[in-house]
């Protein structure tokens, strides 16, 4: 019984965690952004301007919910939840503090990579089912750009699964007691980096929204609560790609004092995650949008070959037995 | 290679300078709280000034209303008992006003000014419009020291042909004739 209540504290704690996490994101990005820019951001409403998140929940859920009647009803309203829903799904593998995981998958890794597949579905039916030029545009962009960014991001991991020889990801935070994976995988880590940005779309690579060519892209028909969906599905994104980052290169929920006190896991894995959301959205902050064919020839060019020399070195130096 | 190279070392070193933005100090003016000091010459509400002795200096020429692109002022020229011309009545739309300053460059005798004051709300339209006794002002605004009447060569009550500044006596051509 206590296990069964020890399990549905720590599901609905991720839930809830993540979910904030995602939300505080929307002040946290116009704070961090405006500080990168000199100026200012939201800071009138409630103590520093806390309380904007708040203002932007109300806003968003009163506003009106509008189906453009040339849509596809069925799955213009379906898209937006396809993507919130992949991405939690993904948080469920995530060990979050020694032992504190939602469910430990042997097949973790693939699992995450999977979901995060099916969110291009998010996106190619948004833009399908809006009838509309710009988001077909944005669409067909998206699918082109999450599918041959899919394939070298999961490249860019095998070469720990194959230094840990496991594919759970509890497995791969308690390999990394003496030393993270960034060192040894670095090239991994890099091809990891941009291909998660790519897999967001966030800026740089936000080609599927671009709004100074597209108004937005794929959810440019969308309004009210469906658009804040796919708000609430990037913000996930952005905030599982920083915690795979933290967890699968820069060693989870390891950090000092853990092995005494257990509890500061998760403080060390909250800190983590936050340095890289903070670092995308300083790239948000600082690089230009490429052309689409500039990030076509970046992803299988540049970031293919390299993930593959990454995981042919790795492959030959665990063989060797020196990793 | 090289090239490719170069340009991650560029976009590494864009990403630190922004970051580097975080130490810095920030250009905003944080309005309410704050005010940002505005030079005397913006162009804000509008004014009717007096000369140095306290009279007004409009003289009703009506060349602010004419510059006016929006027509947002009127006017009613009349004079006193000492032949001196004034506005009856002098009435600013200010709802309509676009402060682009071109009354005050039309005007001859310095009268009227545009200020750095632009907090105008009014929750009644029929609030924005001003009348002579809301524009008229105690001071001289801008221009210190300037009364048309004292410098130019019309004769008002109590001035007569000549007696202005820097203005010769009439000369009585007749005598001149050889």
């Amino acid at each position: 019984m206590n296990d069964v209540l020890t399990q549905v504290l720590v599901t609905v704690g991720v839930l809830l965690g993540s979910v904030s996490i995602a939300a505080s994101l929307i002040f946290i990005e116009r704070r961090l952004l405006a500080l990168w820019q000199d100026r200012y951001g939201p800071n009138r409403v409630g103590p520093f301007g806390l309380l904007q998140v708040v203002a932007d929940m109300v806003k968003i859920f009163t506003k009106q919910d509008w189906v453009p009647p040339f849509a596809d009803k069925f799955v213009f309203i379906l898209a937006p939840s396809v993507i919130v829903a992949s991405v939690f799904m993904s948080f469920s593998v995530i060990p979050i503090a020694p032992g504190i995981q939602v469910v430990d998958l042997n097949i973790g890794l693939l699992f995450i990579l999977g979901m995060s597949s099916l969110g291009v579905y998010s996106v190619i039916l948004a833009g399908w089912s809006s009838n509309s030029k710009y988001s077909l545009l944005g669409g067909l962009r998206g699918s082109a750009q999450m599918l041959s960014y899919e394939v070298f991001m999961g490249l860019s991991l095998m070469g720990i699964v194959a230094m840990v020889g496991s594919f759970s990801l509890t497995d791969i935070v308690e390999a990394q007691g003496r030393l993270w994976f960034v060192v040894p995988q670095f090239f991994g880590f890099l091809v990891f980096m941009v291909a998660g940005v790519a897999e967001t779309r966030r800026l740089p690579f936000d080609l599927p929204e671009a709004e100074s060519e597209l108004i937005a892209g794929f959810h440019s028909e969308y309004s009210g609560m469906k658009f804040g969906m796919f708000y609430v599905g990037e913000y996930l994104g952005v905030t599982l790609i920083s915690m795979l980052i933290a967890t699968l290169f820069f060693g989870g929920w390891q950090g000092p004092f853990v092995s005494s006190i257990p509890a500061l896991g998760l403080l060390w894995f909250l800190i983590k995650t936050f340095a890289f959301i903070s670092f995308f959205i300083l790239l948000r902050g600082s690089l230009a949008r490429p052309r689409f064919d500039q990030l076509m020839d970046l992803g299988w060019k540049v970031m293919l070959p390299l993930a593959l020399l990454n995981l042919t070195v790795t492959g030959a130096l665990v063989l060797a037995g020196v990793l | 290679m090289l090239s490719a190279l170069g340009q991650i070392g560029s976009m590494v070193r864009t990403i630190w300078m922004v970051f580097l933005h975080a130490f810095h100090k920030r250009e905003t003016i944080q309005y309410p709280d704050q005010v940002a000091t505005l030079s005397p010459r913006y162009k804000g509400r509008i004014v009717l000034t007096r000369d140095p002795d306290g009279a007004e200096r409009c003289v009703a020429c009506y060349l602010c209303s004419v510059a006016c692109p929006v027509d947002c002022i009127s006017l009613q020229a009349t004079e006193d008992e000492h032949e001196r011309r004034y506005p009856a009545f002098f009435r600013i739309n200010f709802s309509r006003c676009i402060f682009c300053g071109y009354c005050e460059e039309a005007c001859p005798t310095y009268a009227i000014q545009l200020t750095p004051d632009f907090w105008m709300s009014e929750y009644n339209r029929a609030s924005m419009v001003y009348e002579k006794e809301h524009l008229l002002i105690d001071g001289q605004g801008k221009y210190h020291g300037y009364n048309f009447y004292r410098v130019a060569g019309v004769t008002i009550g109590g001035k007569g042909k000549g007696e202005a500044e820097r203005e010769f006596p009439p000369v009585d051509v007749r005598t001149l004739l050889p």
